[in-house]
């Protein structure tokens, strides 16, 4: 982690937080959570809540963090928390965000937090909505790719080929640009955040609460049980995400947007995004491209598939 | 010095709503609710209505939305229709089980297909099991009157219930009746500021809804219900209340009209029980001694009030909607009232689905067709073609 810190510091110049010591001491994410051992929702959550502090409400739909919050009468979060109907966490927070303001509490910061499937699957209508009638509040989607919670469905996330216990032989479909969606939007803040650059996802998060507005934050979260892979690798998995160019960092402020970290590099072609497959290869839900043989077109398809969304970033957002 | 508004119902619950001061109002449009929050929305732009009014993209984001805000701890309001109060049923179900005082207006409407607007109560009664408090008016005083008693109801420490005021669409939605509108400050004595029993606060952070195991869930089951008995008798009460400070009285539980010597007694809800009152005073004109006893709340039903009339009257009861597979729902809690304590007989019609028109003339034939003798135990009255 100090190692990647280092890296960072060099693309992250000019940010209050350099280094992961730097970022506040106090902690809302406190013992009892019931995550799964390297959850990257947990890891996130932290930082999240180090960033926005205790005048904080989180309206959470179900999802993972619904189990992770723990059990009746217990909490792990030392915030309030309102659990809220899948397809619901943008409209809840626009009725906690109405509400408060009515009663001119209008310095609590009011954050949806919500699964892939409930952002871009059953909760994109209320998103869409909030983001629309311009409510005040950081909606974030901890994207693990797939209905974790359920026990690894495929989600709108879920990229092609990737197994989950709805597509056994690999999904046949690529994934939808949730970002790009949001940014047809045209809210104030947007970004694409990944677990394993804390950094980068507390700036981010400190960038949207000082914004009046609808805000959009996705997290890219590896999920050892959903991808298959050993508890203890979900931050190189998050660092090969974006070292492959299958996740991209970048933020988006009033239309102008900004790749940041690798991404940006990887945008302006001063590094080469590594082969995808040195990232697929340690996933268990991938498994089924190597063995007993490898399928070689499967894995060129995802390498394209990637290679084309750098060409349209690069058409679209590089100047 | 209360004033007298001509208006529709949709406009006259407009008017009492805001007059009850919610800090948040979401809204979304279907006919026939559209002119109630075109109401409101116009109270905003002329400054009489200070809350906040949300126009949210679906019937289920009104929900939601709502029960955000109500867990902050405001007053909250909407209204709803139809396939608008379809759409909300699983959010009907968490602001019921999240105890949240929400109050909504639901134009009854027709659930399609095929597309049709006019009146039907199967939208709310389909809606029964939710945990809401229900009421069925017949009148735009009524509208008027339920809608600033109902916020009380649902905010009483012992109901903590969201409340829902049912009335017919077209038939009261779009008609225009006189109503008196009482001054702000008596309504604001009467319906003081919102004091919540729990919120969502920072300075007391609490997870509300999180993982809970049968044994607490059974236990937060049974305290709703236990709260849908208190309010039978918080109903009352505050019927009462309203009676002595505004001199208006349209029933609790039930409004009763001319059944104390009755030796029929017709039930009915909505738009069908203000026409039955003409059918009783023509059918007592013919020496029939029959009154009317209009079931104003659905939820909590009035069992106790049931067994009473059972225990003097036979009783005919009118659906304008139908369990299907079953029969009228009205016609069903009366049964399971009576059940081992009154030995009435009980009729049941099915009658003005799809929004048919059943006139004073109507129900007098149904109710003449059980006294002669000739009802079946269940009919569905005036389809054509059988």
């Amino acid at each position: 982690m100090v190692k990647q810190n280092l890296l960072n510091g060099l693309v992250l110049r000019g940010c209050k937080f350099l280094a992961i010591k730097d970022l506040p001491r106090q902690e809302c994410y406190i013992p009892g959570s019931a995550a799964c051992p390297g959850c990257p929702a947990t890891m996130a959550l932290r930082i999240v809540f180090k960033a926005f502090g205790k005048n904080t409400m989180m309206i959470v739909p179900a999802c993972c963090t619904a189990v992770i919050e723990s059990l009746h009468p217990y909490t792990s979060f030392d915030i309030p928390v309102m659990n809220i109907a899948f397809e619901a966490a943008a409209a809840g927070a626009s009725g906690v965000e109405a509400g408060l303001r009515m009663q001119g509490k209008t310095d609590t910061t009011v954050v949806a937090w919500a699964g892939d499937g409930g952002t871009y699957d059953i909760g994109i209508q209320a998103l869409s909505g909030a983001l629309e009638r311009g409510t005040n509040f950081i909606y974030i989607c901890y994207n693990n790719e797939i209905y974790s919670n359920t026990g690894i469905q495929r989600s709108g996330a879920t990229p092609f080929a990737a197994w989950t216990t709805t597509t056994v032989s690999g999904k046949t479909e690529f994934k939808k640009e949730m970002g790009e969606i949001v940014m047809a939007h045209h809210i104030p803040y947007s970004a694409q955040a990944c677990v394993a650059y804390p950094e980068d996802l507390f700036n981010k998060l400190v960038k949207a609460k000082n914004i009046k507005g609808p805000k959009y934050i996705e997290i890219m979260a590896p999920c050892p049980p959903g991808w298959r892979f050993p508890m203890e690798k979900t931050v190189e998995m998050g660092e090969m995400a974006v070292e492959t160019g299958a996740w991209a960092l970048y933020e988006v402020e009033d239309g102008k947007v900004t790749f940041n970290g690798k991404s940006k590099l990887i945008l302006e072609e001063k590094i080469q995004r590594k082969p995808v497959e040195d990232w697929i290869k340690y996933q268990g839900r991938f498994s089924h491209l190597f063995k007993p043989v490898k399928d070689v077109k499967r894995i060129k398809m995802i390498e394209e598939h990637i290679d084309q969304k750098w060409e349209r970033y690069r058409s679209c957002y590089l100047k | 010095m209360s004033s007298v508004m001509i208006d529709t119902g949709n406009y006259i619950a407009a008017k009492a709503a805001v007059m009850c001061k919610p800090e948040v109002v979401a809204a979304y449009p279907i006919t026939p609710q559209t002119t109630l929050v075109e109401g409101i929305a116009k109270y905003l732009a002329t400054g009489e209505y200070k809350g906040d009014y949300i126009c949210v993209e679906s019937e289920h984001s009104v929900m939601a939305t709502l029960i955000g805000a109500s867990s902050t701890g405001v007053r909250t309001f909407t209204g709803t229709s139809s396939h608008g109060l379809l759409l909300m049923h699983e959010m009907l179900h968490w602001a019921a089980l999240a105890r949240l005082p929400i109050v909504m207006c639901n134009i009854n409407r027709v659930v399609g297909p095929g597309w049709n607007i006019w009146a039907d109560e199967n939208d709310s009664i389909s809606q029964r099991d939710t945990g809401w408090i229900q009421f069925y008016c017949s009148s735009n005083q009524e509208i008027f009157d339920t809608v600033i008693q109902s916020f009380k109801i649902a905010e009483h420490k012992n109901v903590q219930l969201p409340v829902m005021i049912n009335f017919n669409a077209f038939i009261l939605s779009h008609t225009s009746m006189p109503v008196y509108v009482p001054d702000q400050k008596d309504v604001d004595a009467f319906l003081p500021k919102y004091k919540p029993i729990w919120k969502l606060d920072v300075d007391n952070p609490i997870t509300f809804g999180n993982i809970i195991l049968p044994a607490e869930y059974e236990k937060i089951r049974k305290d709703m219900q236990d709260s849908q008995e208190n309010a039978k008798k918080i109903i009352v009460e505050i019927s009462n209340e309203f009676k002595k400070k505004f001199g208006r009285y349209h029933g609790d539980l039930i409004e009763y009209y001319k059944c104390d010597d009755a030796k029929y007694i017709l039930l009915s809800m909505g738009a069908i029980g203000a026409e039955s009152k003409v059918s009783i005073d023509n059918l007592r004109k013919e020496g029939i001694k029959i009154g009317l006893a209009r079931v104003r709340c659905f939820r909590p039903f009035p069992q106790e009030e049931i067994v009473k009339l059972g225990k003097k009257a036979d009783l005919i009861v009118i659906d304008r909607n139908i369990s299907v597979g079953m029969e009228g729902a009205l016609f069903s809690e009366v049964k399971a009232s009576l059940y081992n304590k009154s030995d009435a007989k009980t009729y049941g019609f099915i009658a003005g689905l799809g929004g048919k028109d059943v006139t004073f003339g109507d129900i007098e034939k149904m109710c003449k067709k059980v006294i002669n003798g000739k009802a079946k135990p269940v009919e569905w009255f005036g389809l054509e073609g059988v």
